[in-house]
């Protein structure tokens, strides 16, 4: 046990120094959420308002959260297919290591990057003058949200770093995934007022129960049913990938 | 009992219809350097893949340090140092954070983890280089990083995967230099390459592998010996279409000597094997003579490591890369 901590810290030292030594890495990743909440929250504030219900940037400030931990976890991988390329990653499986520390640390070193962006999303939110109905209490909550969807897109992500012969093909996959799958969701608008199809979509969408939650923490309060029909879904997605992963990455790491 | 680090049984590797490594069996002496020598694609790699356990055999035993590779991996990999044929250093770490990278991955304890990176530090060359990022260091330096890291944890055996790829002339001599030193320390070096030179300079004991099979083994002085015969080169002044005529009507004429074993023609060279120099230069020159061909330079030499490799296999080595040393 010892020793898996010592070879996972070693790992997850390495992933904040990159993070600490490329810092614009973290600015460009910022750069879409804080577009989408400054300026579409902008243009379609008199627009959205009275569809949404009040203030369309608080309304929006969920989507951009989920988009921003679905962005983050979906590139996660992209440094293990680097390593891969290299020939990083073999000589790292030279070691005496648990083949599983791999995957944890790097799923830490994602988590607290993301972690870390959504708080200055939030931080940017509170300068727009958006305050979080829960409190300290639902920001907590919302990271953990974060974290429980966060974690079945880096096993996503981490399987495509294996699965993957090159990171070309990883960035194609990462360029059509993030958008899609939010306007599949709740996170610009109320899924009562998608078309059906995109209706039918939106309710096995995952990111659409994550957001649903986290927007009710934001504009009003506790609300048990959003809060456990989230925690189902996502305990579902995770619990799915984690299967699939498992799987898949056993043979890779063998 | 015998003294052998790495002892391997009929070895089989198999990529689909190519099969990369076929029926091998050789064993490797303890405080020894043995060379697997070959050609790009002759199976090298895929060996020492399989001996990190980084990949697994078809068919075969294989001993690591008394240890079954598939039995228990995990023990060979902590008694292993392994250096890859590519660079394999992080371009965002310091030299230092690599070495305390692999001091982690190698679970060496908090106690002596700084000394013990001071002096591999040290034995590499890279005092002084502690805090400088990989991404600003040479491709010398680099592999100096990467043969470091391999050497951490003290390892009894190391594998090395093409050392001095792509270094320039003064970085291969010191990562020779480094090589030599782990074996006067006692390590066991586990070799692969495509320079003749390099396996000639540092191996104890060189097999030459071919299209996955071990072709011979031995000592490079013992390969030569085997040989009984001499090589005569001849060079012509220059490349032009009517010289190149000539040495070909040189080659035929040489040919017909009976005391020449052979021939091999390389641009402007001509390779003459032969049973005995002396006999055999007078006789050459005397061709050349009557046949009013130019010879620019003629040397004679006892048989290196590439006429080792064509003798028992046949055609020359494809040695594309070979550099100046």
């Amino acid at each position: 046990m010892l020793e898996f901590a010592q070879e996972t810290k070693a790992q997850l030292v390495r992933w904040m120094i990159h993070l600490r030594r490329e810092p614009f890495n973290m600015a460009f990743n910022l750069l879409n959420p804080v577009i989408l909440l400054i300026f579409m929250g902008g243009a379609f504030q008199g627009l959205a308002q009275d569809s949404v219900g009040g203030d369309y940037r608080a309304y929006l400030l969920p989507g951009v959260l989920a988009l921003t931990v679905f962005g983050n976890s979906m590139a996660g991988g992209i440094p293990l297919l680097f390593d891969k390329e290299n020939g990083f990653l073999l000589r790292l499986m030279s070691a005496p290591i648990t083949r599983v520390s791999i995957l944890v640390s790097r799923f830490l070193a994602i988590n607290i990057n993301t972690s870390l962006q959504c708080l200055i999303i939030l931080g940017l939110g509170f300068i727009f003058g958006i305050r979080i109905a829960t409190g300290v209490g639902g920001v907590l909550t919302l990271m953990v949200i974060g974290l429980l969807l966060g974690f079945g897109v880096t096993v996503i992500s981490l399987i495509l770093a294996f699965i993957l012969e090159n990171h070309g093909d990883f960035f194609a996959i990462l360029g059509i995934s993030a958008l899609p799958l939010s306007f599949l969701s709740s996170a610009f608008v109320p899924v009562d007022s998608l078309p059906v199809w995109m209706r039918l979509i939106a309710w096995v969408n995952p990111m659409t129960y994550t957001i649903d939650a986290m927007r009710s923490l934001i504009l009003s309060g506790w609300h048990g049913s959003l809060l456990a029909q989230m925690a189902v879904a996502l305990v579902l997605f995770d619990g799915a990938m984690l299967w699939f992963g498992a799987k898949v990455l056993r043979r890779h790491l063998a | 009992m015998s003294n052998a680090v790495i002892r391997i049984e009929n070895l089989t590797k198999r990529y689909g219809l190519v099969t990369a490594l076929d029926d091998i069996s050789l064993e490797v002496e303890r405080g020894t350097i043995f060379g697997l020598l070959g050609p790009n694609g002759a199976g090298k790699t895929t060996a020492v893949k399989i001996l990190t356990t980084l990949a697994r055999p078809d068919g075969g035993k294989i001993e690591v340090i008394g240890t079954d590779i598939l039995k228990d991996p995990v023990r060979v990999r902590s008694l292993i140092g392994y250096v890859p044929q590519e660079l394999t250093v992080d371009p965002y770490l310091t030299v230092q954070e690599h070495l305390r990278y692999y001091a982690d991955l190698y679970h060496l304890s908090a106690v002596g983890k700084d000394s013990r990176i001071r002096e591999v530090l040290g034995l590499v060359g890279l005092a002084g280089y502690e805090n400088r990022r990989a991404r600003y260091l040479s491709g010398g330096t680099k592999k100096k990083i990467d043969l470091a890291c391999g050497l951490i944890h003290r390892p009894p055996l190391l594998f090395l995967d093409e050392p001095s790829l792509g270094l320039d002339v003064q970085a291969r001599r010191d990562v020779w230099s480094y090589i030599l030193r782990l074996k006067e320390q006692g390590t066991t070096s586990f070799l692969c390459t495509n320079y003749m030179d390099e396996a000639e300079r540092l191996c104890d004991i060189v097999a030459i592998i071919e299209h996955g099979r071990i072709a011979v083994i031995g000592s490079p002085a013992q390969l030569r010996s085997q040989l009984k015969r001499d090589v005569i080169s001849i060079e012509i002044a220059s490349a032009d279409e009517h010289q190149r005529k000539e040495l070909e009507v040189l080659e035929k004429a040489v040919s017909q000597l009976r005391i020449v074993q052979g021939t091999v023609k390389n641009g402007t060279q001509l390779k003459v094997y032969v049973e005995s120099n002396e006999i055999a230069l007078p006789q050459i020159l005397q061709s050349a003579a009557s046949l009013s061909i130019p010879i620019r330079t003629i040397t004679y030499s006892r048989p290196g490591l590439d006429e080792v490799f064509l003798h028992y296999t046949g055609h020359p080595f494809a040695d594309e890369r070979k550099i100046d040393a």
